[in-house]
């Protein structure tokens, strides 16, 4: 049962696989139509009987297109895997939707009470009146591929921003995915390498690691923006070499870890995939019993994107 | 106070000059008076809090956050006040968002009892980056890059036909929030009358002579005059009086920062009516320090008795600006020169003195002289020369750099030869570029041979070159840490880098034990093998002739 497509909670070469038609769907853009042997769509709501008297089912998650929550259901005892989740509006995706349970295994990525996300919109406006400001500067704004650049294009449209919004190379087929899918992003193009150089005042979207590459370098003057949770933190947005950060993240912020914990009126938390030993604290502050689930993982695939060059096969060409 | 605190947060991240300007421009241009004049305040450093310390905030969050998560915020996020102004528990549906001057005045003006009520009610109104900029304003460290000269710079840029310079000349008779200065860059008043009686003059410049291509056949020795480039501290002595005739000095640092407060021995020698360039330089038993004494000078904070005592700073004077009410600055060098040795002379102050002329008739001579200044002429204090000025005897005293006026020639720096360790990407520009290099030179560890890190440098290097280093570092990556490439460094395999420096000084917290002072780029030897590298004996004799 896999929760979203991030290669972090999705892979290949499994026997079956149940998951949202759109999630599959992200499976088979990235790793083939061959990448599990066999594979059970499941609709958000719809109501799966497993062996044992188990009953599984699929909810919003609001993370990235696709993305869900898993409750299963024993004998009346609900037990919900939240996978990767946010609260904040998405206009890519559906929104996450409150599951009360009795056992609420959440993520903690930005489980640290330093994390507050702003309001995205107003992150997008810091990028748009940079490039009125500086119109003969490319804008380029580091996000990872899947979700998060499209979430910056339809938050750029929703902004008022008219132009054409372009992108990396490595971005260009889940962003068609995604406006097949029904999601509006205008006029998106993919960066033509020799007119580099005619993108002064434009804004353009690609993987964290291309920033560093060669391909970044024949931009005029180019502003190196990065869209993520961790641009919160000045030390990481400085390690990034980030110029412009703004602070857009796909994940629940400290307060909407807590706020969603308490909503779902669960009283055993289980804390995993981040900061677990903070929220966890948190938890007990509250009353709840909470332990930390430390998952033999894929870790994030965000913090992976920031911190390492991209994979030699996604690698920016020249 | 958001739209200040937006513009500290994206000056801090904005690596580019020009693009620091243009975004307080922007600011100084959208925003209105006293607002932006307590902005340029903040930016010059021109305020000071008496009440308002890092203690106070410390334990305003004890008061409202969980210990256990703070420390653990504190630990990832690596700055206190980012820390407290990330974690402060916001009140919900506060809208109420306090001016920036009104801040400031705040912070002047309450009490020591009401003001950790005062900071907490800001704090809750403000969001992040509204805290952030609070608390590094109250911390008194914007650490956001952007120099008083930078903000004069922008302020200049909203006017027609302003220079920096100009806003400098009348930059000391102001006080916050500036609105006479404003005014009168953007064409809606007079220029302010300057009402300080000793304010700073823009100083001149002088050019590397290595700039000029063929100077020796280009320059007529017969033009120029030669004296010595101290290394010390160049700064200018003004004093004046005011309305009242009362005289008032000041001294000031070449950047135009008023440095009084931290030389009260020396204000007290300033008791003339006229202005000085000099450098400013610790003489002990008449014999000229080395910069390292002058640095322990500078970085205490409290300035004692025993600390002036022991670092007596005195004015070795380059030049006369003004004497008396009398601008000197539009007559020719050779007779200013004449003007300040009689002004030294009537002075007759042991503190300020004259900076010697190198007599020459060629440019052998000053060769020679350049080459041994203690037998050119400088003696005993040879060791304080960075180098020779060469002044043209008919210039007029011109603000800035202007061009083939004065020349700077600088003693033959030192060289190491050393090999490529660690290379990081640059920012700016050069943000895709491996351009800060960590190079190391060879000792014997306990495991044989090995390269210890010596320093860093950053320049010069050509484009071209860069883009060969970068090309280099990027096909010889062993490792990576962040923005960081380990590079081969084998006996066999590496870069060696002849590196330029200044001078060398012992060091407790490199460790090979030693710090280059101004390191940089001289060379690429690709010719070379890293085994032919220099050692870290060769370093420590020269920390030994030094002394």
């Amino acid at each position: 049962m896999i929760t979203h497509g991030h290669s972090d909670h999705a892979r290949a070469g499994h026997g079956a696989v149940m998951a949202t038609p759109e999630t599959l769907r992200i499976m088979a853009l990235r790793y083939g139509e061959d990448f599990a042997r066999s594979v059970q769509p499941v609709e958000y709501g719809e109501i799966v009987k497993l062996k044992g008297g188990v009953q599984a089912s699929f909810h919003p998650a609001g993370h990235v297109l696709g993305s869900a929550q898993i409750l299963l259901e024993w004998k009346g005892f609900r037990a919900v895997i939240s996978g990767d989740y946010k609260r904040e509006r998405d206009p890519t995706c559906a929104p996450f939707t409150v599951i009360p349970c009795d056992l609420f295994i959440t993520e903690a990525t930005f489980g640290l009470p330093v994390f507050r996300h702003p309001p995205a919109r107003d992150e997008i406006a810091k990028l748009v009146d940079s490039a009125e400001l500086f119109p003969e500067r490319a804008h380029l704004v580091g996000a990872y591929s899947l979700g998060k650049a499209q979430r910056l294009m339809a938050l750029l449209r929703e902004a008022g921003w008219q132009r054409p919004i372009y992108m990396h190379g490595a971005m260009v087929r889940i962003s068609e995915f995604y406006k097949a899918e029904g999601v509006p992003l205008g006029d998106i193009r993919p960066v033509v390498l020799d007119e580099r150089k005619k993108l002064g005042g434009e804004i353009v979207i690609c993987p964290p690691s291309a920033l560093q590459e060669l391909w970044s370098r024949k931009f005029p003057d180019p502003v190196s923006a990065m869209a993520s949770g961790w641009m919160r933190v000045r030390a990481r947005a400085r390690q990034n070499g980030a110029e412009l950060p703004l602070v857009i993240s796909d994940h629940a912020d400290w307060d909407d870890l807590g706020r969603t914990i308490l909503d779902t009126g669960a009283q055993e938390i289980w804390v995993t995939h981040g900061a677990e030993e903070a929220l966890v604290h948190w938890c007990e502050t509250q009353g709840l019993k909470a332990k930390p689930l430390h998952l033999l993982g894929y870790g994030d695939e965000e913090a992976e994107e920031l911190a390492k060059p991209p994979e030699p096969s996604e690698a920016a060409p020249i | 106070m958001n739209r200040f605190a937006a513009l500290l947060d994206r000056l801090a991240y904005e690596p580019r000059r020009n693009a620091k300007i243009r975004l307080m421009a922007d600011y100084f241009r959208e925003t209105e008076d006293p607002e932006r004049g307590y902005a340029l305040a903040a930016i010059t450093g021109a305020l000071t809090f008496r009440h308002a310390k890092p203690n106070v905030i410390r334990t305003l969050i004890e008061e409202r956050t969980d210990p256990y998560l703070f420390d653990l915020s504190r630990d990832f996020v690596g700055d206190t006040a980012e820390t407290i102004a990330l974690m402060w528990p916001a009140e919900r549906g506060s809208n109420y968002v306090p001016a920036l001057g009104e801040i400031i005045l705040g912070l002047q003006e309450t009490s020591k009892l009401d003001l950790p009520g005062q900071i907490a009610r800001w704090l809750d109104a403000l969001d992040e980056t509204g805290r952030w900029a609070l608390l590094k304003l109250i911390t008194g460290a914007l650490r956001i890059g952007a120099s008083a000269r930078l903000a004069k710079t922008a302020v200049a840029s909203l006017g027609e036909n302003i220079q920096p310079d100009d806003v400098e000349l009348v930059w000391h008779g102001l006080e916050p929030p500036y609105e006479t200065l404003f005014a009168w860059v953007e064409g809606r008043g007079p220029r302010p009358e300057t009402e300080n009686p000793a304010p700073f003059r823009p100083p001149m410049l002088a050019t590397a002579i290595e700039d000029t291509a063929n100077w020796r056949e280009a320059l007529d020795p017969a033009d120029f005059t030669a004296e010595w480039k101290w290394d010390g501290i160049r700064v200018q002595a003004a004093s004046g009086r005011d309305p009242e005739g009362t005289l008032s000095a000041r001294l000031y640092s070449r950047t135009g920062e008023d440095v009084s407060g931290a030389f009260p021995d020396l204000l007290g020698a300033i008791d003339f009516e006229g202005a000085i360039d000099g450098e400013l330089l610790i003489l002990k038993e008449g014999r000229v320090q080395s910069f390292n004494v002058l640095q322990q000078r500078l970085n205490r904070k409290a300035i004692t008795p025993k600390l002036m005592a022991d670092y007596p700073a005195h004015i070795r004077a380059y030049d006369l600006l003004v004497e008396g009410e009398e601008d000197l600055r539009g007559l020719p060098f050779a007779e200013r020169r004449i003007r300040l040795e009689n002004f030294i002379r009537r002075l007759g102050n042991p503190r300020i003195d004259l900076s010697p002329q190198v007599k020459f008739a060629d440019w052998n001579e000053l060769t020679a002289a350049r080459a041994d200044p203690a037998t050119g002429g400088a003696g005993v204090d040879a060791d304080a020369v960075e180098g020779l000025m060469l002044k043209r005897k008919d210039a007029p005293y011109v603000p800035g750099r202007p061009k083939g006026l004065w020349f700077k020639w600088k003693r033959d720096p030192f060289n190491v030869d050393a090999v490529l360790m660690y290379a990081q990407r640059g920012s700016g520009k050069r943000s895709s570029f491996y351009s800060d290099y960590t190079f190391g030179v060879w000792r014997s560890g306990d495991e044989g041979e090995e390269l210890v890190p010596v320093g860093k440098a950053y320049f010069g290097f050509t484009d071209e070159e860069l883009a060969e280093l970068d090309r280099f570092v990027r096909k010889n990556t062993i490792n990576r840490f962040g923005p960081v490439r380990e590079v081969t460094h084998e006996p066999d395999t590496g870069l060696v880098l002849e590196v330029a420096f200044e001078g060398l000084n012992r060091s407790t917290r490199h460790r090979s034990g030693v710090a280059m002072r101004f390191p940089r780029i001289s060379r690429i030897r690709w010719d070379k093998p890293p085994k032919e590298a220099d050692r870290i004996e060769h370093l420590e004799a020269l920390l030994r002739e030094a002394g």
